[in-house]
């Protein structure tokens, strides 16, 4: 400072100046730091005043971890209680692959400690290719106690792999009940969005599988339950420190079916190794007994997820095992449609039970010349006669009588070429020609000639195995068509209870007792002195039946069907209809094995198996349907 | 003895004392230490060792409050140097033994020399520009600026942004007290807009991703946006009242990162609320508004800047802490002045307080 003392009085002055220089910072500095506290304070108005709420959500959402708790799935029985589907408890290995960085590295040190198959392997990655990326994916599943201690001990080493134990569901019945029972499959994304667009996607929180076809679809509602849930509080880590509340689960309903487990086996293995189908209802009810396609497949592959190579196999399979032969399979109905048309003959007043034609072995129709299967021709032919024989002349004749409109209005009373709203889904409505019908489905006229094949169940005739069923079951029954159903009770699993499911009304088939005692006698005269009389010799109980002959490939003109000269796969798919006991009915079937030829030969020893078993209480035994028969008049 | 003699050896032992600074101090402690329990999971070590800091920090500030302000004058040049040296050894250490390293380790213990730098480069400007009051000039004001460089540079080198940030503040604050012209403070600010996109290229990958956390903390939850995104939910999940203490759930579910040190005022905020907030920005701008009027009053040029340094380093502490901690600045590590749990910044930020009551104090006699 020494050296500014020469002049006083300008340092002074100086000093003054900035020292108020000096206070107009300080100012400035404390106008400063008040506004970036105002910045502060204004910020901490926005986040616990104004968005206050919307942080407390998210702290909310950080701290608990709602859980749902997946209910069990409920089970399904046949009438009798024998298990049909049924939940286990295994323990699974499951990858996140969110969490994996190279998969196939993974899976191959995995698989030196787990035992990993190809099939698991090819599984895995159909799989993962289906999934959304933060699934937990199986790649293993029931492994043994020694496997899951060993992961245990080398958990370390595999980031994003855990081991979970599940609810697995399990057919133990095997291919017996695929195609009525159906099965359960992984959650797809369709099926996902069909979820949410039914809001039904909480509910099916942590749950994987869904039913897919079958009971096990069409009563997913009643077998899924609803899902529990707990509330856990937990830590930044994912770690539960405690339960804050929890609702449980409520177990899906079981269900008991109307099948019988046996009698299904019974038919199964009557059909030995032919493929076809088999419907058995009761009469008197619409419950179904009995509900066979074949071949079926094991419904245990899809549980988890298919493998590509089983899929191939059953997919490409000319037996097309996944079929729903009985419910989506449509078949001419042959000679079986011939009891309908007497009755519709009767009906319409166009037949009487004795009057006769005579038949010389073909029909000429505008030089279209129909042939009977019996060269030469029965003869003079009744109704009677027209039914036990099966001759073919004669519904030549009556179809020509009573014309195509006719005919399908009177078929359609019988459920003939509509869907019969059986209790699972995918069926098929089969068809049943008409004028409207071809005009809708051809764009073209119906001409005459058309309804001459009609007549003996041919041409554009096409039913399902069901629709036969229901139709002979309403025969049976005297004119009443119930609708066929599988499932008869459902339970609830925690109070026991059980209800029966809600059907539509049956409905009545306009026909005459004293026309239907008719037919039915006709019926009886088939097994008894017709061409199920083979079949049915020494039977014990009195049943009816008819025969029939579903063509494959058309015959050209003039020529005639030789078995022994056909591929097998173009042969004729053999057909029976028939219910038991006669006096008091309690079941009806419907019964097609495909490329067997004769329905006497092939197709009615199932059904007396089937009645022998379910009347009679006799164990079956597979059919014996092989060899070309010598006669080649034999007649359906 | 008689209680006069007694009271005269307490007037004289407390003389240097400022009380009002030292009530808001211990205020802001005791807070520190209510809220250190909640933050560590009601851990009594962590609160002994926090004690065990206040006392050494305590025991530093009295000391600093006796020291006249001209013995400092002395000790400001040669602690400067000796920071600079410190700061050479560890780029030179760092490079050879450990990469980017931040202590220093001496054997006995570990230092880290930017800690000593927070107080030796407002006291090296504020000697530099006391030395040449009579005659500032522009030339003055690029020399203190080059002093005020050297050491950031070395600490941004570290790399440390955030201390040199708060240092590079601290000298800055000096410059303007010293009376930067206000077309200087208007250039700079211009040249530091425009400087942006070269800091940007010059900076580390974690830096840009922090600062581009804080404009979109979604874009990254679970890496570098989820501290931000946690402290502002505990921030905002606090509400009017806050969740109570040892009540906040963010706090005690592990949600929040550094609960003790750098993100002590979440755990607060969320427990104590937008009224606790308030009381907390109160009870700072108390120190504040005190070193404030301190330094207006400071008989000297010297004293003036060093308290004026003082006073803005202690508040960019806080408003940075808070502003991070609230997710309207990046996450730099800077703790909550007085608050949070660590010996280091306790005591540097004690001995500023320290040396702001000798300020204070010996002006009283000086002027006596």
């Amino acid at each position: 400072m020494s050296e500014f003392i020469i002049n006083p009085g300008v340092e002074i002055r100086n000093a003054q100046f900035e020292l108020r220089q000096f206070q107009l910072r300080v100012a400035v500095a404390s106008g400063f730091v008040l506004f970036m506290f105002f910045i502060l304070f204004a910020r901490f108005v926005y986040l616990q005043l104004v968005q206050h709420e919307h942080y407390e959500t998210l702290a909310e959402a950080n701290r608990i971890s709602v859980v749902p708790i997946v209910p069990n799935r409920g089970i399904i029985v046949d009438r009798n209680g024998v298990l049909l589907a049924h939940n286990y408890s295994a323990y699974t290995l499951e990858i996140r692959p969110d969490k994996v960085a190279d998969m196939d590295q993974l899976i191959d040190t995995l698989a030196t400690v787990v035992d990993i198959t190809p099939r698991d392997r090819r599984r895995f990655s159909k799989l993962l290719e289906e999934s959304k990326s933060f699934e937990s994916l199986p790649i293993r599943n029931r492994l043994s106690d020694e496997e899951v201690a060993r992961f245990a001990a080398n958990r370390y080493r595999f980031r994003g792999v855990e081991i979970n134990a599940r609810l697995f569901r399990q057919y133990p019945q095997g291919e017996l009940f695929a195609h009525v029972v159906g099965h359960i499959g992984r959650i797809n994304q369709a099926e996902l969005d069909k979820l949410e667009e039914d809001g039904d996607d909480a509910n099916y929180r942590g749950t994987d599988y869904v039913g897919k076809v079958g009971l096990e679809q069409s009563y997913e509602r009643y077998l899924h339950g609803t899902t529990g849930v707990e509330e856990m509080e937990v830590d930044s880590g994912g770690r539960a420190v405690r339960t804050l509340s929890r609702s449980a689960p409520v177990s899906g309903a079981n269900l008991i079916l109307s099948l019988d487990a046996k009698l299904q086996e019974a038919a199964y293995r009557a059909f030995g190794d032919n493929r076809g189908a088999l419907v058995a209802i009761d009469p008197s009810t619409g419950a179904v007994l009995a509900f066979v396609s074949k071949p079926g497949f094991d419904p245990n592959l899809f549980v988890d997820g298919i493998d590509p190579q089983n899929w191939k196999e059953l997919n490409e399979s000319p037996d097309r095992p996944m079929l729903n032969r009985a419910l989506a399979g449509t078949y001419p109905p042959g000679s079986t449609f011939k009891p309908y048309m007497a009755l519709a003959g009767l009906t319409y007043g166009k037949r009487r039970p004795e009057q006769t034609i005579s038949d010389p072995g073909y029909f000429n129709f505008g030089g279209h010349v129909f042939h009977d299967d019996k060269k030469g021709g029965h003869g003079l032919v009744d109704m009677y006669k027209s039914i036990v024989a099966s001759c073919d002349t004669y519904y030549y004749m009556l179809a020509n009588d009573l014309g195509i409109d006719h005919i399908a209005s009177f078929m359609r009373m019988f459920g003939f070429g509509s869907r019969t709203g059986i209790d699972i889904p995918g069926e098929a409505a089969g068809t049943l020609p008409s004028q409207e019908w071809k005009a809708r489905r051809f764009k073209q006229k119906w001409y005459a000639g058309e309804t001459i094949s009609v007549g003996i169940g041919q041409g554009y005739n096409a039913y399902t195995p069901l629709q036969l069923a229901q139709a002979v079951a309403t025969l049976a029954n005297g004119g009443t068509l119930y609708p066929p159903h599988i499932v008869s009770q459902i339970e609830n699993v925690a109070t026991r209870a059980r209800t029966t499911p809600t059907l539509p009304p049956p409905r009545t088939a306009e026909v005459k007792p004293e026309y239907l005692r008719v037919i039915q006698q006709a019926m009886i005269g088939v097994n008894k002195e017709g061409t199920g009389a083979a079949a049915f010799a020494g039977a014990s109980y009195l049943s009816a039946g008819k025969t029939g002959t579903a063509q494959v490939i058309a015959i050209k003109q003039g020529e005639k069907y030789v078995e022994s000269r056909v591929a097998e796969r173009h042969r004729d798919h053999a057909l029976f209809i028939a219910y038991a006991p006669v006096e008091a009915p309690r079941i009806a079937l419907a019964v097609i094995v495909e490329n067997a030829g004769f329905g006497a030969r092939a197709a009615a020893p199932i059904a007396r198996q089937m009645f022998d078993y379910y009347i009679a209480g006799k164990q079956p035994t597979a059919v014996k349907i092989n060899g070309v028969p010598s006669n080649d008049d034999e007649s359906d | 003895m008689t209680t006069r003699a007694i009271r005269e050896i307490t007037r004289r032992l407390t003389a240097h004392v400022d009380w009002p600074l030292l009530s808001m101090t211990l205020i802001l402690m005791a807070v520190g230490l209510t809220v250190i329990y909640s933050g560590s999971n009601e851990s009594y070590a962590r609160v002994s060792a926090q004690i065990v800091n206040i006392l050494v920090a305590l025991g530093v500030m009295y000391l600093c409050a006796n020291i006249p302000p001209h013995y400092l004058t002395r000790i400001a040049p040669p602690l400067y140097v000796l920071g600079v040296l410190l700061l050479v050894a560890v780029w030179r250490f760092g490079d050879i033994a450990h990469g980017a390293q931040r202590w220093l380790n001496l054997g006995v213990t570990r230092i880290q020399p930017s800690e000593i730098m927070k107080i030796a480069v407002p006291l090296m400007l504020a000697w530099y520009f006391d030395r040449y009051a009579a005659t500032l000039k522009l030339k003055h004001y690029l020399v203190a600026t080059l002093l005020l460089l050297i050491p950031v540079a070395f600490i941004v080198k570290q790399p440390d942004l955030g201390t040199a940030l708060l240092i590079s503040a601290a000298g800055a604050f000096v410059l303007f007290f010293a009376g930067l012209p206000w077309k200087a403070i208007a250039g700079l600010a211009i040249a530091a807009c425009a400087s942006l996109p070269l800091v940007w290229s010059a900076m580390h990958d974690y830096q840009r991703q922090r600062i581009l956390t804080l404009i979109d903390p979604s874009q990254d939850p679970l890496g570098a946006g989820y501290h931000t995104i946690q402290s502002t939910i505990a921030v905002g999940s606090g509400g009017l009242l806050g969740k109570g203490w040892l009540q906040g759930t963010q706090t005690h579910l592990d949600f929040i990162p550094e609960r003790t040190t750098d993100f002590i005022f979440a755990v607060f905020s969320e427990e104590f609320g937008l009224l606790g907030n308030m009381l907390l920005l109160v009870v700072f701008l108390a120190v504040i508004a005190r070193g404030m009027m301190i330094t207006a009053n400071a008989p000297t040029l010297f004293t003036r800047l060093l308290a004026g340094g003082i006073t803005l380093t202690f508040f960019t502490y806080a408003f940075v802490n808070m502003a991070m901690v609230s997710g309207i600045l990046p996450v730099v590590g800077v703790p909550l002045p007085l608050i949070s749990y660590g010996g280091t910044s306790l005591v540097t930020i004690c001995l500023g307080l320290g040396v702001l009551m000798s300020i204070q104090s010996h002006k009283k006699l000086v002027q006596t």
